[in-house]
């Protein structure tokens, strides 16, 4: 299969009923695969942030964009900028085994990564980090035999003075 | 009651429906059209009385085309009132239509009551949903007290930008609850939606007009943009200033009008032979307010391929949708064409138009009378007898295109087709909302026998209300278009197209308490058409034409214009790559 380009597009909304829907149905018809999808709150409380990561080809992405702006209740959409600290977080559940424990130790500063709970034979392991830190310790960690694995999806927000 | 009790108390009152109703009121609202039911009682309760005059159609689709064949002739939005679950699905495809033309309506649906809202109560259908991907907008209202900012906003989004339908729905217990909002004339609360009317960016119109400089062959491109900007007056100061010729879409008819010596007709699939070569030939072309659709593009890289394309749209999203242009303009039509016409300089374009002249006397749009009554003829006397003036309303199939071909506009919004959606139906309810409007103007329905059986239980509306339009049934007995495909692509196997059973129209008429006229015969069709035209009163014409005649010009879905085929081909075609 062809290997299409991962996008970070970051939508500003007003908080009405249905933006989610009218915002997922301008993807769904293009054909565009959400990857993840992050909402939430903004300094004002009448908006929310969305940070959407989905792949397909730019074209295809230039009408995306266009038609997520034409919606009534999306105040601005765009692909981010390209200067912006980006983040995410996961959760990795494991066997609690000397050797998870052990690997983790050893890696907790390059992948800031820490156990959260040990309980019933299993760990809970926190990462946060940027999408390849996080994709690079999944790699790894699966080696030790991971039992469950859950990802909040990336957030971005630019630098400076500039709005998002 | 006390003294006291009554002065605290000044005004008497209403409740959320006849807030919503006070609201349409105060914008002007003439009519609504539309159909009752259990969970719209207190809205249709709220109309006993009011300055708005309720029509009550025959079904919900009917409405909807009604208020659409309003809005397109008078530009003000078209209002619907329906119930719920099926009431409300019942508008869509009325929906649809406007939202793929680029109609004003808001359609207001009763809705159950909240509290019962998801749980399948009777008559439920999550109507905003179903509708969510062809409305430009659209409400499920939760407190009675939003009604006024909520029909504020949605009149006001319907109708600027590029306008569209707005579907409002109303759960019963809102409307019915006591509404204790503080103005019925609120501000609105829609951030997002800054762009509803873009000043054009001037720097933007020079570049485009500097690639006017030293072109010999341009051609303008008049679409549905135009019309609804009114941009007529400006494109035809611009065509002749530069003296270059001029050609429509579908929806684009008439704003430049076809009478003119600078204008080629409609384009496209089923456009003038002479159009679809200025097409080929250019080397500029100039879309106003068109989409580039793939009625006209056909295959896309084929398209203009030596010419500098050139496009106007209020809609950002159509700016490299389907054509990449060298210069675009988001804008109004009129408020652009107008500033470019002080950039551009006169073209030398003497012998462009003379090849125009030439394709014109070479391939004119013709048929013939020795072989039986023709669609074309039908509609060519048509417009000859009521001299091109009629407000005219197209079905859609065969009678459409040479409706579009023969009955030449000059005027923009006195032409109303389905063109984006290609909705059956849609011409006869669509002429009745036109004649609302226009009462004692003339307006034609021209439709085939098929579209005509889906909406024409509408002749009880157009009885009731004693309005006089004139439907002319084209009856070939066939869905003719279909079947056109079926004998050139399909090896003439027909499936599905034969309209076997039709009834009786004139006698249908008659039961309708509407007067019939019935032709058959090409020396009778000037006679009878004559005198149904000057009928006072809505009547119905019914002209039964040759069966298996076909529409030509015609370019084959997903070819370019290179393909144009114009009479009758005698070797076998293959399939057509394109859609539809």
């Amino acid at each position: 299969m062809e290997k299409l380009p991962l996008h970070t597009i970051s939508v500003l909304v007003a908080n009405k009923p249905g933006v989610l829907v009218r915002i997922a149905l301008v993807f769904a018809r293009r054909g565009y695969n959400i990857d993840s999808l992050v909402v939430s709150p903004t300094v004002n409380p009448k908006f929310s942030r969305m940070t959407i990561t989905a792949k397909g080809d730019l074209e295809t992405l230039e009408q995306i964009i266009k038609n997520v702006n034409k919606l009534i209740d999306v105040i601005h959409c765009g692909e981010h900028p390209a200067n912006t600290v980006e983040k995410e977080l996961a959760l990795f559940k494991t066997k609690a085994t000397p050797a998870v424990k052990t690997f983790v130790t050893k890696n907790a500063r390059k992948f800031h990564v820490r156990i959260d709970d040990a309980s019933q034979g299993c760990y809970i392991i926190e990462q946060t980090g940027t999408t390849t830190e996080l994709d690079a310790f999944e790699a790894l960690i699966k080696k030790y035999g991971m039992l469950e694995m859950v990802r909040t999806g990336k957030v971005l927000i630019t630098r400076g003075r500039e709005e998002t | 009651m006390n003294k006291e009790a009554t002065k605290t108390q000044p005004k008497k009152t209403i409740n959320g429906a006849e807030a919503l109703i006070k609201c349409l009121e105060n914008f002007g609202v003439e009519y609504i059209w539309g159909l009752s039911g259990g969970a719209a009682i207190p809205i249709f309760d709220a109309l006993v009385g009011s300055k708005i005059k309720l029509i009550l159609t025959r079904h919900e689709q009917g409405a909807t085309h009604m208020a659409d064949g309003y809005a397109r002739v008078t530009g003000k939005p078209g209002v619907v009132l329906v119930t719920s679950g099926p009431g409300a699905t019942n508008t869509v495809t009325g929906i649809l239509t406007a939202m793929m033309d680029s109609v004003p309506i808001i359609v207001l649906t009763g809705q159950t009551i909240t509290s019962m809202l998801g749980k399948d109560a009777f008559q439920e259908a999550d109507i905003s949903g179903i509708t969510m991907p062809v409305v430009k907008h659209s409400y499920l209202v939760k407190n009675t007290n939003d009604i006024p900012r909520i029909i504020k906003e949605a009149w006001h989004i319907c109708q600027t930008g590029r306008p569209g339908p707005v579907l409002v729905d109303l759960p019963k217990d809102i409307t019915s609850a006591p509404f204790s909002g503080e103005s019925l004339d609120p501000e609105m609360d829609i951030p997002g939606y800054k762009k509803d009317t873009p000043s054009p960016y001037k720097a933007d119109i020079i570049k485009m007009a500097k690639l006017f400089h030293g072109r010999k062959k341009p051609l303008l491109l008049v679409g549905h943009g135009a019309v609804l900007s009114r941009a007529g007056a400006a494109i035809k100061k611009l065509a002749e200033k530069l003296g270059s010729p001029v050609t429509n879409t579908l929806l684009g008819k008439g704003e430049f009008p076809e009478t003119h010596p600078l204008s080629l007709g409609m384009l496209g699939m089923h456009g003038t032979a002479y159009a679809n070569k200025a097409l080929i030939n250019c080397d500029l072309i100039l879309s106003i307010g068109s989409r580039w659709d793939d009625r006209i593009n056909g295959n896309n890289n084929e398209f203009c391929v030596n010419a500098k394309k050139l496009h106007i749209d209020v809609d950002f999203s159509e700016i490299n949708k389907i054509v990449k242009p060298d210069a675009w303009v988001v804008g109004q039509a009129r408020e652009v064409v107008e500033e470019l016409v002080k950039l551009v300089e006169p073209l030398d374009t003497a012998d462009w138009l003379k090849e125009m002249e030439y394709y014109k006397k070479e391939f004119p749009l013709k048929y013939s009378k020795n072989n039986g009554l023709t669609a074309q003829q039908v509609i060519d006397t048509c417009y000859k007898v009521t001299q091109g003036k009629a407000i005219v309303a197209t079905d859609v199939g065969q009678h459409q295109m040479w409706a579009a071909q023969f009955y030449l506009s000059d005027k923009g919004n006195y032409w109303l087709s389905s063109g984006g959606a290609g909705t059956m139906g849609y011409g006869f309810p669509a002429a009745v909302g036109a004649q609302f409007a226009h009462p004692h103007d003339l307006v034609v329905a021209i439709v085939g026998d098929g579209g005509f059986q889906m909406t024409l239980y509408e002749l009880a509306t157009v009885f009731v209300h004693k309005l006089p339009v004139k439907v002319l049934i084209i009856d070939n007995k066939y869905l003719g278009m279909v079947r056109q495909w079926q004998e050139l692509f399909f090896d003439n196997r027909l499936s599905g197209v034969d309209l076997e059973g039709n009834p009786d129209f004139v006698k249908l008429a008659e039961s309708y308490h509407i007067k019939g006229f019935h032709m058959n015969k090409p020396e009778h069709c000037e006679s009878v058409m004559q005198e149904a035209m000057n009928y006072k009163g809505p009547c119905v014409i019914h002209a039964e034409v040759i069966k298996e005649d076909n529409v030509f010009p015609m370019i084959p879905a997903g070819k370019s214009a290179f393909h144009m085929i114009i009479e009758n081909p005698t070797a076998k075609m293959e399939k057509p790559t394109g859609s539809t």
